[in-house]
């Protein structure tokens, strides 16, 4: 065994590249509880100063610090930047300096341009000259292809949020690979594969071997970037220091090289717990030194950001990057896999406050270790920052080694990837099958011309006939504007280091993605169950509704309309994958809306379910706004009805609870939100957000937004600093169900 | 037969241990002054339920309930009592834990064979005392306290487990005599689990205003949490002296 592996048990592992297998034989379960851990040292409170100091100074220069507007940024492009050289544990910056915003020309050089003048900043006239004249960019490509309904389909917002400006994100490199194993390995691995490829130059192969050797450079690259650093990262990490430094320069290079929508992490407190272990009983390093590592290192993760432009923010507000990072989880022998590691990451909310990022993602099981459920219930309750996704029906699917990119999107670490696809607005596609395909707002014919609604009252079989109709053009339009984008993404910015640290053979989830969830099946349950009058304008075009009579509401735990919502999902999900798809992606489909439910909703017309033009879409697969009245588990019963396997993307679900509603003294607000996490979990609920706070709170922070710097809220899949969010997003958090006592 | 039930809500957590389905019974005999769900007061209104319907309602979320239970909850579900106890023997035949919210006001010892067959199905009380001394408690609530004394000494006898609230109004109950004698009274209780003391809160208002209603204690300030705590404290050295 080589010397930097010495105390590990052996396997598999060290003869291929197999992580999983390595923590398989290597993690220590932890059962107790957070006793142990050590709060922050005097580096990590002087640090945090310094990077709050930054923060602030970012919001008052209007978002933005500084920008690079003539380096291109690549792995090597920019020499070491710190933040105090002499007490950072884990160093390592995306440009030369903290919250300088990189250049990132492939995705598109416009969006580039926009984002640097929207902050008062040019990009170099020759670089855009280039982009413009000499290289092509992923969005170039897109809109060179685009047909004029798929644009049409763009500007009337039934399909929004594409990746065809910015880049896709959601791919997760195994960072881990480079702690384990080095670079030198990796690159031997790579370059055996490329020597073995078919030797039939088709056109797969062709771009299997291209792709193979931008791989083995982004891995040369990666190493350089450990030099500039003064680090060595050819061989195997040899402490939890280095392991840690190793794998923070691994998804570096993946952030400087992408502006990925989100920027996930994969699943390593466990893994590194393995390293803190060994030095631990080593005698290497305290308890105080280990958490100080991961301290830092979360640090640096907060530190992460991107150029984007104000389009970009309506969608998704408050400056995210998914630094997802998935905690806990249970293997398939039935072990829990919760490490003291998972209870230190965890903890660094404790130690340098709450934030959005990294997005803390707890694989939550029944069977997870009592202790660190009442951990995990207590950080929720104090910092609302942690989300909790359902292990018991991914681990069946995904095995023990997967992790979540971005909100909700599971995949294997390393074996699998995603093609993220944004989302369709199925409300505005129910509006097209009554117009027959006209827009509710503009009147244009964006839709096929198919027969509008007759009369003056809708009929439910007429109705779902005709919204399936359209949904079966809409889901092949959408498809197919995403087969452009992947190609295209493919062709002029292609992830190679964090395809570097995938296996050979890749599984491509083709992720889609559904808006207005709640809104359409509220609204078909009013058409089936109420009498809706519809309004025509002097065009005849359907632009408002009379709805008389009430109807079951989705949320309120009744099967008349969850049913209906049931349905609508199966049946679209079913068009959707009716359709071919670039590279045989697997077409997977979210109820998601990340805080994108805000601007749908403007883009919107009147909907029969009551809802007016502009009203916010409720978040993901959240109830509608106040309609689920019959309290907490009844809403939650109603989303955890809607099957995991027709909504494989995730389903996500924001809960927000006053403290008083939760119980009487702290530790039975604990145990109760532990048995909303288990109920929810054993009813085969996917994903849920917990917020735990007052209305008064944040209509406290939207009026005094200075005392609350650090106030984070879970929204749809990710969490935000609420004073980052605009007026309108915050309140329509604040109008958003707080489930509280009678 | 059916119920009328004033509403149901799927997550109690105050309500009783863990977390908990909470039914509201519709109609209350008493008019307590500070009570903040005078719309469940009247007799006749509500939505009929079969208890079985109630149930099913429940079950199909059993999972989220494993710790807690249902509650029945009012209005005084006494006033239905052979419905609650039907729904209660429902509940138990599903191995559901049953907790019973009320101020025992209906309770008559010369005849307590109903109640009898009821303790049969319910596993705790939950049983608001409103005032110690009887003319307050009449001033409060508009009946006397006698019957909620005798219940208590019932559910003694019948080794059931019970929880108090008192709610501590400023000027009515948050008054260190009465609390004082309420300690001194629960110190004979062996059943009693706990005690615990419901800080008085305004929230109530606008469902006087919404049904034309004069508020009662208009301008009585909300109890602030720790007067709650000194409240909880002096029945507490009562209890133990």
């Amino acid at each position: 065994m080589r010397e930097e592996w010495n105390g590990f048990i052996g396997g598999d592992w060290e003869n291929a590249i197999n992580v999983r297998d390595f923590i398989q034989k290597n993690y220590t379960q932890y059962n107790g509880d957070d006793s142990f851990l050590a709060g922050p040292t005097k580096a990590t409170l002087d640090l945090w100063q310094q990077v709050s100091d930054l923060k602030r100074a970012e919001i008052a220069n209007g978002g933005v610090l500084d920008m690079d507007t003539d380096i291109i940024c690549t792995i090597t492009s920019h020499g070491a930047g710190y933040l105090n050289k002499n007490t950072e544990q884990i160093v390592g910056m995306q440009t030369d300096k903290p919250l300088k915003r990189a250049l990132q020309p492939y995705g598109g050089i416009r969006i580039a341009m926009q984002a640097c003048q929207k902050h008062g900043y040019e990009v170099d006239p020759e670089l855009v000259e280039f982009f413009t004249e000499h290289r092509k960019t992923h969005n170039a490509g897109v809109f060179d292809a685009y047909t004029p309904e798929m644009r049409k389909c763009r500007s009337s917002h039934i399909i929004t949020g594409l990746p065809d400006g910015y880049g896709r994100g959601r791919i997760i490199g195994d960072y881990r690979r480079v702690a384990l194993y080095g670079i030198d390995i990796l690159i031997a691995n790579k370059e055996h594969q490329k020597s073995s490829t078919r030797t039939t130059m088709r056109e797969d192969v062709i771009r299997e071997r291209e792709e193979l050797s931008e791989q083995i450079k982004a891995l040369h690259m990666l190493k350089k970037l450990g030099e500039i650093y003064g680090f060595d990262i050819s061989k195997p990490a040899k402490t939890l220091k280095e392991a840690t430094q190793w794998l923070y320069f691994a998804y570096l290079a993946a952030v400087k090289e992408q502006n990925g929508a989100a920027m996930s992490l994969g699943r390593t407190s466990t893994f590194l717990d393995i390293y803190a272990e060994r030095d631990l009983k080593a005698g290497i390093i305290t308890e105080s030194e280990a958490q100080e590592i991961i301290d830092h290192f979360i640090m640096k993760l907060r530190l992460v950001c991107f150029a984007r432009t104000p389009d970009y923010n309506a969608l998704f507000a408050g400056d995210p990057t998914w630094v997802t990072e998935s905690i806990g989880g249970v293997g398939i022998d039935g072990r829990h896999m919760v490490t003291k590691m998972s209870f230190r990451y965890l903890n660094t909310l404790n130690n340098i406050g709450a934030a959005p990022e990294p997005n803390l993602t707890v694989l939550w099981s029944t069977n997870l270790p009592s202790a660190f459920k009442d951990f995990c219930a207590k950080v929720s309750i104090e910092h609302h920052a942690v989300q909790y996704e359902n292990d018991d029906i991914m681990r069946p699917l995904h095995g023990d080694d997967y992790a979540i990119a971005c909100c909700v999107s599971s995949m294997r670490i390393g074996k699998e990837m995603q093609f993220f696809g944004a989302r369709a607005n199925l409300a505005k596609c129910l509006l097209y099958a009554i117009n027959g395909g006209r827009d509710e707002l503009t009147g244009e014919q964006v839709g096929p011309e198919y027969r509008a609604v007759e009369g003056e009252y809708l009929d439910y079989d007429d109705v779902m006939s005709k919204f399936k109709a359209m949904m079966t053009w809409l889901s092949k339009v959408y498809v197919n504007a995403l087969n452009i984008i992947h190609y295209m993404h493919d062709k002029y910015s292609y992830e190679r280091l964090q395809m570097s640290l995938h296996d050979r053979q890749v599984k491509r989830w083709f992720a889609t993605g559904i808006a207005g969830f709640s809104v359409v099946a509220d609204s078909l349950s009013a058409i089936k169950y109420a009498k809706v009058k519809v309004v025509r304008n002097e065009q005849g075009l359907v632009t408002d509704y009379i709805t008389e009579g009430d109807f079951p509401k989705y949320g309120n735990d009744d099967d008349r309309v969850d049913s209906i919502a049931k349905e609508v999902l199966h049946t679209f999900v079913k068009m959707l994958r009716q359709n071919s798809t670039y590279r045989d992606g697997i077409i997977t489909t979210s109820i998601l809306t990340i805080t994108s439910n805000v601007s749908y909703g403007k883009n919107t017309g009147s909907t029969p379910d009551g809802r007016k033009h502009g009203e916010a879409f409720a978040p993901g697969a959240n109830p509608m706004h106040g309609r689920d009245t019959n309290g907490a588990i009844a809403s939650m019963a109603s989303v955890a009805k809607i099957p995991f396997m027709d909504s494989q993307d995730g389903i996500s679900n924001t809960f927000t609870i006053v403290p008083s509603a939760l119980g009487k003294e702290p530790a039975e607000q604990r145990q109760n939100l532990i048995a909303l996490l288990d109920g929810y979990t054993r009813k085969g609920g996917f994903h849920l957000n917990v917020n735990v706070f007052d209305r008064e709170l944040l209509l406290d922070a939207q009026k005094h937004p200075e005392k609350y710097p650090q106030l984070t809220i879970r929204v749809s899949g990710y969490a935000v600093n609420f004073i980052k969010l605009t007026k309108e997003q915050q309140d329509e958090v604040i109008s958003r169900t707080f489930h509280c006592c009678i | 037969m059916r119920g009328y039930i004033h509403s149901i809500e799927s997550l109690g957590t105050v309500d009783g241990p863990g977390v908990r389905f909470v039914v509201f019974f519709q109609g209350c005999p008493l008019r307590c002054l500070y009570c903040h769900n005078p719309d469940t007061w009247a007799f006749g209104g509500g939505t009929e339920y079969e208890a079985q319907q109630i149930i099913d309602k429940m079950v199909r979320n059993l999972p989220f309930y494993e710790t807690g239970g249902i509650t029945a909850t009012g209005g005084e579900p006494l006033m239905q009592l052979e419905f609650l106890t039907q729904l209660f023997k429902l509940a138990k035949e599903k191995s559901i834990h049953t907790c019973l919210d009320t101020s025992g006001i209906t309770f008559d010892k010369s005849d307590t064979s109903k109640f009898d067959e009821l303790m049969e199905v319910c596993d705790l009380v939950m049983l608001d005392i409103k005032h110690m001394d009887e003319k307050e408690h009449i001033r409060l609530t508009g009946a006397s306290n006698r019957h909620v004394f005798d219940f208590l000494a019932y559910l003694k006898e019948k080794g059931k487990p019970v929880w108090i609230r008192h709610v501590i109004v400023p000027g009515i109950t948050y008054d260190e005599g009465q609390l004082m004698s309420l300690g001194k009274y629960l110190s004979a209780f062996d059943n009693v689990e706990r005690i615990d003391v419901l800080p008085y809160h305004t929230l109530g208002v606008s469902k006087y205003e919404a049904m034309g209603d004069d508020y009662p204690l208009k301008g009585v300030p909300q109890l602030t949490k720790s007067d709650a705590q000194r409240a909880l404290e002096i029945i507490n050295s009562a209890k133990y002296n």
